[in-house]
């Protein structure tokens, strides 16, 4: 057993659900009890989906145990077919289904129904979600590709492409697709199809029409690329396109696959990233300290924008799928760190704490860490939340995506002017700290409102689900000096180090002292310390 | 209606009668591991240690979105690959994240086990592993021990809110035993925000009712005695199983309607003071101030919600009671209310003043309900996170179900803000332009 108070991943039927929800033309049937439902409300309420996920629940209760749950689970097959008339109907167990094991594949293969059956094995007690939602897209490759199917003769038409991963609620994927489209216009390259988002099951019959594939999230995408690599001999591009230099290596290594000429691409004008990264504003960003967790392809990418496009420090790096581990081996071997490989997220709290980094980047949970420990952050994988799904046009992939990824990371930490002044300023009544850095109040508008709303109200109680309602604790960085030990001239001292810091240089003190075995916190222990933490 | 009178109807339900619409299909709504949401905000040295998959994991999280407490008073033990297969034995695997947990949590005075589909499908008996666990955990440095309880959260038994119920009638034992010859007293049976709670004990105390108990008590050790000389009132519709198993202690159900708005309020304190053989005219004098405080913050809203009509997808059991408050209080007109489960003793005094013509359902097949509501097109539907999203871009006003449970709405001066949360969402496509 293993005690879980958060988790990074959902159950693989979860994934599976991803993949429904993205495609058109499908319907899942999940042999599952009526609490699996709420599910439903990571596509409608996180992801703001305006239809319900294509998916029917059995909904077996204790009462129908050992009787009738078969033949619950056929009448709901027979009714969701007639319903909602899929062009291929998912069927699968939920981990309670799971040990019950009423064979929803035999049941339904069983039934003649108008459609193919696509059966899913999704063990719920070994698996998780991006497992699960690379099974299923698997699976309806396997099952659906037409292999008489091939590419046209190559003469006299451009190159085509399939494009393998997007899912339902993934980050930024809606956008990724659009500017990974965008490259491959310039380049003059076809995108035969898109899957699974979007993508009907006619739409997958015809998948070994492309010449090759492009593997987006091999999270998601991978298993399936290989299938058809053996089976269509469809080679693919798992070079993934964030950041800069990842971008050029993708636009580089797609061209050459195709034929065609890279520079269009290359030489897109509304790469702004270089010279923004480059520009005098941004040295001091030079070294800054970050912390890196997410899925592995994802902190991978981060990792080396961070290190080789923003100048940063990366102090820590690590993922929660262990599926990809090796990946996060070789990425933290290049930065000659320890690579943290764990779905706990107290040890992953505990890293953060540790490496003491002035950015996070992470999922919605890092965030709540970062949070908690007063540290800039920024999101960079799933699981996010609502409002990660931005209206707004803003991929991670491609030279738009570096573009959204410069201003998103180095939007919370303070700018480089602000910092200047601000230390020049502290004393000026006019500069409260209580203000804090002007761009950190419109950050987060929903929390702030409610965070407004929850001290207005004497009694905040619960909060409702996709977290409409929270109650957040203060950032502790604010709250600094005056701890048992510290002198009140030290305490005078430490106040009038810039706030944004001003924890850290508290942190390292306390820790100073305590190593040196000082009782009391002098003027000088704070200098002392600081030297000997200087870098 | 005087409280009086709404007594009187309540004394008198309108059996027979009533028409329900049985459904059995798919439903679309939490399990009774939900509760755990609140109850641990509620329960402030208790723990809900879920033992399940990483299905119920998930559940907890989305529905609760409280990821802000760095270490909330729950979590799940996730049964794995090797518990199933007897790699490992389950009881001892438990036992080792029980004491781990507590070695964390020294301030945990109750620890519920809760159970869980899987726990129930592989018959891990959660009932038995609390002795065991709990006999090794007696504090004796302080004579004081840790309570140990279990009861099932599971979907395959209980309904969202019915996951309190099934809590709570585990506490049902752990109360005291009262003396023969103890004063009457009252117990408020059913988890309120603190705050309502508060309104409620000193509306109690203004009426003369001097000994109340609350159940649940916000701490272990303040669980109150109960015996024959107890009258007890639900403050929520959902307790059921919580209802008999006082009744078993000799405890007396009072019968009133729910406390929503001014004179569901109004109805429910009287009900509890004439158990108390409290004057009549002092309990209308000591109400009648909030009453019609209550009132008056509903004037407000009566242009926005008369006439209006309403549907309830089945969720929280509340929906009866709301519905009656809405149609009664504010003019609105209930088309289909559905519950999960229609329990008719508790829900009577409620049921009875519901418009003629109410279409009630129980149970849910969720794909024939929703057709209901896309045919009947009422001006408001209220339902669940899953649902609102798409009823809305169906063109439906949808209020979510979840802020009912989650938000202070009982007693007078929520009466208000409960009508607010049916309103805003009309209110809103009023304004909007886009
Ligand atoms: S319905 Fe059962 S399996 Fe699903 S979350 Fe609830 S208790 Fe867990
Ligand atoms: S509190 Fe905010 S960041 Fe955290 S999970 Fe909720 S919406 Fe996401």
């Amino acid at each position: 057993m293993q005690l879980a108070v958060w988790t990074y991943e959902g159950p693989p039927h979860v994934g599976a659900m991803r993949v429904a929800t993205a495609m058109r033309g499908v319907h899942y049937l999940l042999h599952a009890p009526q609490g699996d439902t709420y599910a439903d409300l990571l596509f409608t309420m996180i992801e703001r989906r305006d239809a319900r996920p294509p998916v029917t629940y059995t909904t077996f209760q204790a009462r129908d145990l050992g009787k009738d749950t078969a033949s619950l689970f056929q009448n709901a097959a027979r009714d969701a077919v007639e319903r909602f008339k899929p062009q291929a109907l998912l069927v699968g167990a939920s981990c309670t289904a799971e040990l019950i094991q009423d064979d929803p594949a035999g049941l339904a293969n069983n039934m003649g129904l108008p459609c193919p059956v696509i059966p899913l094995e999704l063990p719920s007690y070994q698996r998780k979600e991006n497992w699960g939602a690379a099974e299923t897209f698997y699976q309806i490759v396997r099952h659906l590709a037409d292999t008489s199917v091939r590419p046209a003769a190559r003469e006299g038409r451009r190159p085509c492409v399939n494009l393998l991963g997007p899912a339902a609620l993934g980050f930024r994927h809606r956008d990724d697709v659009r500017e990974v489209r965008r490259i491959l216009d310039l380049l003059g390259i076809d995108v035969h199809l898109v899957a699974p988002q979007g993508a009907s099951p006619e739409d997958i019959r015809t998948i070994g029409a492309a010449d090759f594939n492009i593997v987006l999230y091999p999270e998601i995408g991978d298993e399936a690329a290989r299938w058809l690599d053996k089976t269509f001999a469809q080679p693919a591009i798992r070079t993934v396109p964030i950041g800069v230099g990842a971008t050029r290596a993708f636009i580089a290594e797609v061209a050459a696959l195709a034929g065609v000429d890279p520079a269009p691409a290359l030489n897109d004008p509304s790469s702004r990233m270089p010279w923004w990264s480059r520009s005098v504003d941004s040295t001091y960003l030079t070294g800054k300290r970050v912390f890196v967790f997410g899925d592995a392809t994802h902190a991978v990418a981060a990792a080396r924008i961070a290190h080789e496009e923003l100048g940063f420090t990366v102090c820590g790096i690590g993922c929660y799928n262990r599926e990809f581990g090796r990946e996060i081996r070789n990425a933290a071997k290049e930065y000659g760190l320890e690579p943290l490989i764990t779905d706990d997220h107290l040890a992953v709290e505990d890293a953060i704490a540790a490496a003491a980094p002035e950015l996070v980047l992470g999922t919605q949970m890092e965030r709540h860490i970062a949070k908690r420990l007063g540290i800039p952050c920024a999101v960079i994988s799933s699981p996010v939340h609502v409002q990660d799904f931005p209206a707004r046009f803003s991929p991670q992939m491609g030279f738009e995506g570096a573009n959204v990824i410069f201003d998103t990371w180095v939007h919370p930490l303070v700018m480089g002017l602000e910092e200047h002044l601000l230390t020049m300023f502290r004393d000026d009544f006019e500069f409260s700290d209580a203000a804090g850095p002007s761009h950190l109040h419109g950050s987060a508008p929903a929390h702030n409102a409610m965070q407004a709303q929850m001290q207005a109200k004497p009694e905040p109680v619960l909060a409702p689900a996709g977290d409409i309602l929270i109650r957040e604790e203060a950032a502790p960085v604010a709250a600094s000096g005056g701890s048992s030990g510290w002198t009140d001239e030290a305490t005078r001292e430490l106040h009038k180090i810039p706030f944004f810091v001003r924890g850290k240089a508290k942190r390292n003190t306390e820790k100073y002292a305590n190593e040196m075995g000082l009782a009391a916190i002098t003027l000088d222990t704070l200098y002392e310390a600081k030297a000997h933490y200087a870098r | 209606m005087s409280p009086a009178q709404a007594l009187a109807t309540a004394e008198k339900p309108r059996d027979g009668g009533l028409q329900v619409l049985r459904e059995r299909g798919q439903r679309e709504v939490f399990c009774g591991l939900t509760g755990i949401v609140w109850l641990h905000r509620k329960m402030q040295d208790a723990f809900f240690l879920v033992v399940g998959s990483r299905t119920c994991a998930h559940l907890l999280q989305s529905a609760a979105g409280v990821m802000i407490f760095a270490e909330p008073r729950f979590a799940t033990a996730i049964i794995e690959e090797r518990d199933l297969a007897g790699m490992a034995d389950c009881h001892a695997e438990l036992d080792r994240v029980v004491d781990r947990l507590l070695a964390r949590r020294p301030e945990i005075r109750t620890l519920f086990l809760v159970g869980s589909c899987p726990s129930e499908v592989i018959k891990l008996d959660l009932g038995n592993a609390a002795q065991r666990i709990g006999a090794r955990h007696l504090r004796s440095e302080t004579g004081e021990g840790v309570r140990i309880l279990a009861y099932s959260g599971s979907g395959i038994e209980t309904t969202f809110t019915e996951g309190e119920d099934a809590c709570l009638t585990t506490l049902v034992p752990e109360m005291p035993v009262q003396a023969a010859d103890a004063p009457p007293s009252l117990l408020m049976v059913g988890a309120l925000p603190d705050i309502v709670e508060d309104q409620f004990l000193r509306a109690f105390a203004e009426l003369g009712i001097a000994n109340v108990g609350v159940l649940p008590a916000r701490r272990a050790g303040a669980l109150p005695a109960i015996g024959p000389n107890t009258r007890y009132i639900l403050a929520q519709p959902f307790l059921g199983e919580t209802a008999r198993a006082l009744e078993d202690r000799g405890a007396v159900r009072i019968d009133a309607p729910f406390p929503f708005g001014a004179e569901g309020t109004a109805a429910w304190l009287t009900a509890a003071a004439l158990a108390f053989w409290i004057d009549e005219m002092h309990i209308n004098r000591v109400i009648a101030p909030g009453r019609e405080r209550a009132k008056r913050s509903l004037e407000r809203y009566i242009p926005a919600l008369k006439g209006k009509r309403i549907t309830f997808l089945p969720d929280s059991q509340l929906e009866i009671p709301l519905a009656r408050f809405l149609a009664t209080e504010l003019g609105m007109i209930p088309v289909e209310v559905g519950t999960p489960y229609l329990h008719r003793a508790h829900l009577a005094a409620d049921l009875a003043q519901l418009p003629e013509g109410t279409r009630i359902s129980e149970g849910q097949d969720v794909e024939r309900q929703l057709d209901r509501v896309r045919a009947d097109r009422p001006d408001l539907t209220v339902c669940g996170l899953g649902l609102a999203n798409p009823l809305e871009a169906e063109g439906l006003a949808t209020k979510w179900s979840i802020e009912l449970v989650f938000s202070p709405v009982h007693g007078f001066d929520q009466a208000g803000d409960l009508a607010e949360l049916f309103a805003r969402p009309l209110r809103r496509r009023d304004v909007m332009r886009i």
